[in-house]
């Protein structure tokens, strides 16, 4: 797979600012504090830690599911609707694939757009488009039940991409999946990345998957969930079989690990 | 591929044959205890006097059988109506769940039999007496299984249709009632059987007469009059409706879940 990355980022605006957020839940539990993160057009940004620190919290909150107790999030680059959310521009993946078993692969991809009052007739294009980017066009008719655990989330992220969002947000889509299948839907993601300019922001708990997809890395730590340390990697390197086996992905795992290590146990940390 | 059709061939014919063969062998039974005992037919009536019964009485059992059905079927279908509807607004409203919940289930817990005396004083004819008390007994199942149903929605789900700015409208019609889909099918179920009893045991307690009268007025009359053969082929034919709504019920279970619900899928392994 050959995936030419980055040549899309551009010193623009940014599309998302969050500023100083910090969530306290309602069972006292102070989940995220003072947390300050800009994604710019094109990046890939992972968010990666140990669990309990906040980074799914974190990806809940920028798509506007349950607030931020304090701190605001800016969407700079784009228009805002009435109820505070940027406008059909934000996508999300699960750690489930949350398709609805009662509907066949293309109506599951088809709901974002029929949410949005779009008649099926005039969506079939845009659906059939986001099936074969995940190639999934011959399984149209299938079930969910009739798909393996794979196939179920190339339809997730199909379903994410059928509204052509500016940021497409997975919290740990693929931390279910056997090795093997995780390694070629990081490929897919990346492809879809490079083909539609999309930002991500890519929540995982893996050294290897944040080294081999991000442009930028922010490793956060827990109680309470902030964020450690943030910084880019691999800029403009071509993400492929080469790659997984280069010095330089070598030592961003190195980089990303020791980094990990002292937002978890404080060793020389800050 | 040959091979697994004459498999499944063989299990139909084996799901047909069992239950006939174990049927035929519960009335040849039931024929030899009459004769061998010479159990008098006002007692007990061998399977022929049932059948040439059902025969002779025809003319008068077979209207009675379209009222009771039509009873039972009317009842149903307004307990479906109304159950959902009802669990619709209790779901969308707290203030509507607080408010009339607790009358849902008074009506539910006190015995049928019980108001039906009642409710014949204030309806004009029987026959609406006891389509209110079927639809009252079959109601029930259908709202508290539709409740639970509607209440059972993934929480990713609803997430996800947050996200994509569904209203609540289209959050209910595309989410909330499909998903309660497999629970309205279970109330389905034990609504259609229980309208059916409850038309019978409300006509035993409206005692309806005459003309328009159902199957149970058939029974009880049947009874007075030692018809006891007649008696048995009036309980036949409410058998036969109970199979053919259980038949039907479970039918349309199938055909709305088949694609997608384990439920009505067979393992495979």
């Amino acid at each position: 797979m050959n995936t030419a990355v980055d040549t899309h980022i551009q010193p623009t605006r940014p599309l998302l600012a969050m500023r100083s957020v910090s969530k306290l839940f309602s069972n006292g539990t102070q989940a995220l504090t003072d947390v300050s993160l800009t994604v710019r057009p094109g990046e890939f940004v992972s968010l990666l830690g140990p669990s309990g620190c906040g980074k799914s919290t974190a990806l809940r909150i920028i798509a506007g599911l349950g607030g931020a107790s304090s701190g605001s999030i800016d969407w700079p680059s784009t228009r805002i609707n009435p109820n505070g959310k940027p406008e059909s521009d934000i996508s999300f993946v699960f750690q489930e694939p949350t398709l609805l078993p009662w509907r066949n692969v293309f109506d599951n991809v088809y709901l974002p757009l029929q949410l949005k009052g779009q008649s099926r007739t005039s969506a079939s294009r845009l659906v059939e488009d986001a099936l074969k980017t995940v190639g999934l066009t011959e399984f149209r008719k299938a079930f969910p039940r009739e798909l393996s655990g794979g196939m179920k989330m190339r339809v997730s992220i199909a379903r994410a991409m059928v509204t052509r969002p500016k940021l497409l947000l997975m919290d740990e889509p693929f931390a279910a999946l056997d090795e093997i299948t995780r390694q070629k839907l990081n490929d897919d993601v990346l492809t879809l990345w490079a083909e539609t300019g999309v930002s991500v922001v890519f929540v995982t708990h893996s050294v290897f998957e944040s080294a081999y997809l991000s442009t930028r890395i922010v490793v956060m730590k827990a109680r309470p969930g902030r964020i450690h340390e943030d910084f880019e990697v691999n800029q403009g390197a071509v993400r492929d079989e080469e790659f997984r086996t280069s010095e330089s992905y070598r030592m961003t795992c190195e980089r990303v690990s020791h980094s990990l290590s002292q937002a978890m146990y404080g060793e020389g940390g800050h | 591929m040959a091979n697994g059709n004459g498999q499944a061939a063989q299990d139909l014919a084996l799901k047909v044959f069992i239950p006939l063969a174990v049927l035929g062998v519960i009335v040849a039974a039931w024929w030899a205890v009459v004769k061998l005992t010479g159990t008098p037919p006002y007692i007990l009536p061998d399977p022929g006097a049932v059948a040439a019964a059902l025969i002779k009485d025809w003319p008068i059992l077979w209207p009675a059988f379209v009222v009771t059905t039509k009873i039972t079927f009317m009842a149903l279908g307004l307990a479906l109506v109304g159950g959902t509807v009802l669990a619709i607004l209790l779901v969308q409203s707290r203030w509507f769940e607080l408010a009339f919940y607790p009358i849902a289930v008074i009506l539910q817990v006190t015995p049928i039999v019980a108001i039906a005396p009642l409710i014949l004083i204030y309806t004009p004819t029987t026959q609406m007496a006891l389509l209110i008390c079927a639809f009252l007994v079959a109601f029930f199942p259908i709202l508290s299984n539709m409740v639970q149903g509607l209440k059972s929605v993934d929480h990713n789900h609803l997430n996800l249709f947050e996200l994509y700015g569904a209203s609540w409208m289209q959050t209910l019609w595309h989410l909330k009632i499909p998903a309660a889909q497999p629970y309205f099918m279970t109330g389905l179920k034990i609504g259609g059987g229980l309208s059916l009893i409850a038309a019978v045991v409300a006509e035993f307690a409206a005692g309806s007469a005459g003309a328009g009268s159902g199957l149970a007025f058939r029974l009880m009359e049947s009874q007075f009059r030692l018809n006891i053969p007649r008696l048995f082929a009036a309980l036949l034919m409410l058998s036969a409706l109970g199979v053919a709504i259980f038949a039907l019920t479970s039918f349309v279970a199938w055909l709305v879940l088949h694609r997608w619900h384990e439920s009505s899928i067979e393992r495979e392994n």
